[in-house]
């Protein structure tokens, strides 16, 4: 009996320490703002890799200019998920498509969701938006596909300055973690009055930067001069209802005339301006 | 360059960025939830008339309750469907439903309610004319089951509620907008059910009694001033949280929402208020139909300005 006792209270030690090990592990991610130069190669490791199409960012890099001349200063903020750990989207979410990782990543399953836009709209981080090739919703899972084989995600490992560290936050030796124990009392999240526990960690940041109702958008002066917004999300043409009236009305089959884009009147222009 | 010299020295300015979302819930959505009013609205009236008049003072509420609402929920599901980007996966609601989702626990209580609302509709009409489907079997059995009218509308009348509420639950979630806060839209969406519920038994009530007509013009009357005077608290005293505090400054400070928002007030609000009142008094029948149509015209404004509004800010 007293055997049977001893290997019970044996076996439960041992699945203790295998959840410590494996199911406590929360990946987190760090970016330096100090370091960032604003050249945008994990943007663009981050297109390639995921596959995302035009007019859609997984991680974008923000440039944001503050002051005036000659006392000015330009900063680079780059934006993805924050995978909070009470993550809205997943709350929202009617059929499970975003869900939790063991690991703390909040994965998305394209191939359940609706297509209903609940996540993007309980998103405050604006990180979500919806494929307009797939017409699901998608965003960064700190490549999970990457992670689950051993590797880092492509964002980490494009950037030429090391200003994105990934690791586990759980775990106090690895770099992450050494890098906010360091730098403690400069580490900053985006929106913490949202109470969305992001796991998404910035140092060097400050109000200006984090903050989006802290700067301003002008118009016409980005990139894309006088593109504030897109005029939709995803498809243009994505309903039902379109399916069924542009054999009659037209539709959008321009795509498949043999022009180019560069040819096409770029309609993508919206005059609602923001603020 | 002219107005970057006019920015305060403190701001900051976005000089390259990618395009922001803009509308994402557009037409279709406020549509959605202008519909469903409707449709739980006339069962919420109705069934405040049944048990405040008899069934002779409304001769034909029995299948023309059921009949707007089966229309109108009917519109409610199309929009619905139509808005997703993959309509056919609706179906994973049910097969993958997560019932922490304010759309799931909806989906299924609107699926419910709709069906409910079938069955009313059915016996209804096959007991207001009695000349329909004589001959056909199921309209036989319906029509053997007549008393199940009554056993069941307790039941849809108890659904209505939150199925005319539940909206206001998935705006709750739906976190990143500050401005659509849970208690005061929970509140607005049961007024805006009140709302058309009753402006849509004024356009059928030419035919009932002048105390059932009075009450309706009650309902109109209390639910547009209390719903006004809501939307006036959040307009102008909302100012709790910054992101509410920004979309706010964006309607005042004018432009298309400034001039969409207040036509909504003056049309949904402002004049029916008016209207219903002196109708107490010296009933107008017309000028009743007209407050009607403009609460529909006016709810439907107001719903789509409170729903786009917030989604005009930049989160990140």
């Amino acid at each position: 009996m007293l055997l049977y006792i001893y290997y019970l209270v044996l076996s439960l030690n041992i699945i203790i320490v295998i959840k410590k090990l494996g199911g406590n592990m929360k990946l987190g991610f760090l970016v330096d703002l100090n370091l960032c130069m604003g050249c945008k190669a994990c943007e663009i490791a981050c297109k390639v890799e995921n596959e995302v199409p035009l007019s859609s960012w997984r991680l974008r890099v923000k440039y944001i200019d503050i002051g005036t001349f000659p006392d000015t200063s330009r900063s680079f903020t780059p934006l993805r998920c924050n995978h909070c750990e009470s993550a809205p989207c997943e709350r929202i979410c009617p059929v499970s498509a975003l869900h939790y990782l063991d690991n703390g990543i909040v994965n998305i399953d394209s191939s359940r969701c609706i297509g209903c836009a609940g996540c993007m709209m309980a998103c405050p981080y604006g990180a979500i938006y919806m494929d307009p090739e797939s017409n699901t919703a998608d965003k960064c899972t700190y490549c999970a596909h990457r992670i689950e084989g051993g590797l880092m995600p492509a964002c980490v490992v494009a950037c030429p300055v090391e200003a994105n560290i990934f690791g586990d936050i759980e775990d106090e030796t690895s770099q992450i973690s050494h890098y906010i124990m360091e730098h403690q009392g400069d580490v900053q999240v985006r929106k913490p009055e949202k109470h969305t526990d992001p796991k998404h960690f910035y140092v060097g940041g400050g109000n200006q930067t984090l903050n989006p109702l802290a700067h301003e958008r002008i118009e016409g002066y980005g990139l894309f001069n006088n593109i504030t917004h897109l005029k939709e999300i995803g498809d243009t043409h994505h309903s039902m209802l379109d399916r069924f009236l542009n054999p009659i009305f037209g539709g959008h089959n321009d795509h498949l005339k043999n022009e180019s884009f560069v040819d096409m009147p770029n309609d993508a222009s919206h005059e609602e301006g923001g603020h | 360059m002219d107005h970057v010299s006019t920015i305060e020295a403190t701001k900051a300015v976005v000089t390259l960025d990618v395009p922001l979302p803009g509308i994402i819930w557009g037409w279709m959505i406020t549509l959605n939830m202008w519909a469903k009013s409707i449709g739980t609205g006339v069962i919420l009236v109705g069934a405040y008339l049944l048990y405040r008049h008899k069934k002779e003072d409304m001769p034909n509420l029995r299948w023309m309750m059921p009949l707007i609402s089966f229309i109108a929920l009917n519109v409610f599901l199309l929009f619905t469907l139509l808005d997703l980007h993959q309509p056919l996966r609706m179906v994973n609601i049910f097969f993958h439903p997560h019932w922490t989702s304010a759309i799931t626990v909806g989906a299924w209580m609107a699926s419910l309610f709709t069906g409910l609302v079938t069955l009313m509709l059915a016996i209804g009409l096959l007991d207001a004319f009695p000349e329909v489907g004589r001959h056909l079997g199921i309209a036989k059995t319906i029509r053997g089951k007549t008393a199940l009218y009554e056993k069941v509308f307790p039941f849809v009348v108890f659904l209505a509620f939150p199925v005319t509420m539940y909206t206001a639950i998935i705006m709750a979630e739906a976190s990143a907008r500050e401005l659509w806060a849970a208690p005061a839209e929970v509140i607005q969406m049961l007024l805006a059910a009140f709302m058309v519920g009753s402006a849509s038994f004024i356009l059928i009530a030419g035919k009932w009694s002048e105390s059932v007509r009075k009450d309706l013009s009650w309902i109109l009357m209390l639910s547009v001033l209390f719903s006004f005077l809501m939307y006036m608290g959040e307009y102008f005293f909302s100012f709790k949280a910054s992101e509410v505090e920004a979309t706010l400054a964006y309607v005042h400070s004018g432009g298309e929402y400034f001039v969409q928002f207040w036509s909504a007030m003056i049309m949904g609000y402002i004049i029916p208020f008016f209207i219903a009142f002196s109708s107490l008094k010296n009933e107008n029948r017309t000028m009743m139909r007209f407050a009607a149509v403009l609460t529909f015209i006016g709810l439907y404004l107001a719903k789509s300005t409170w729903l786009e509004i917030p989604q005009m800010l930049s989160l990140s």
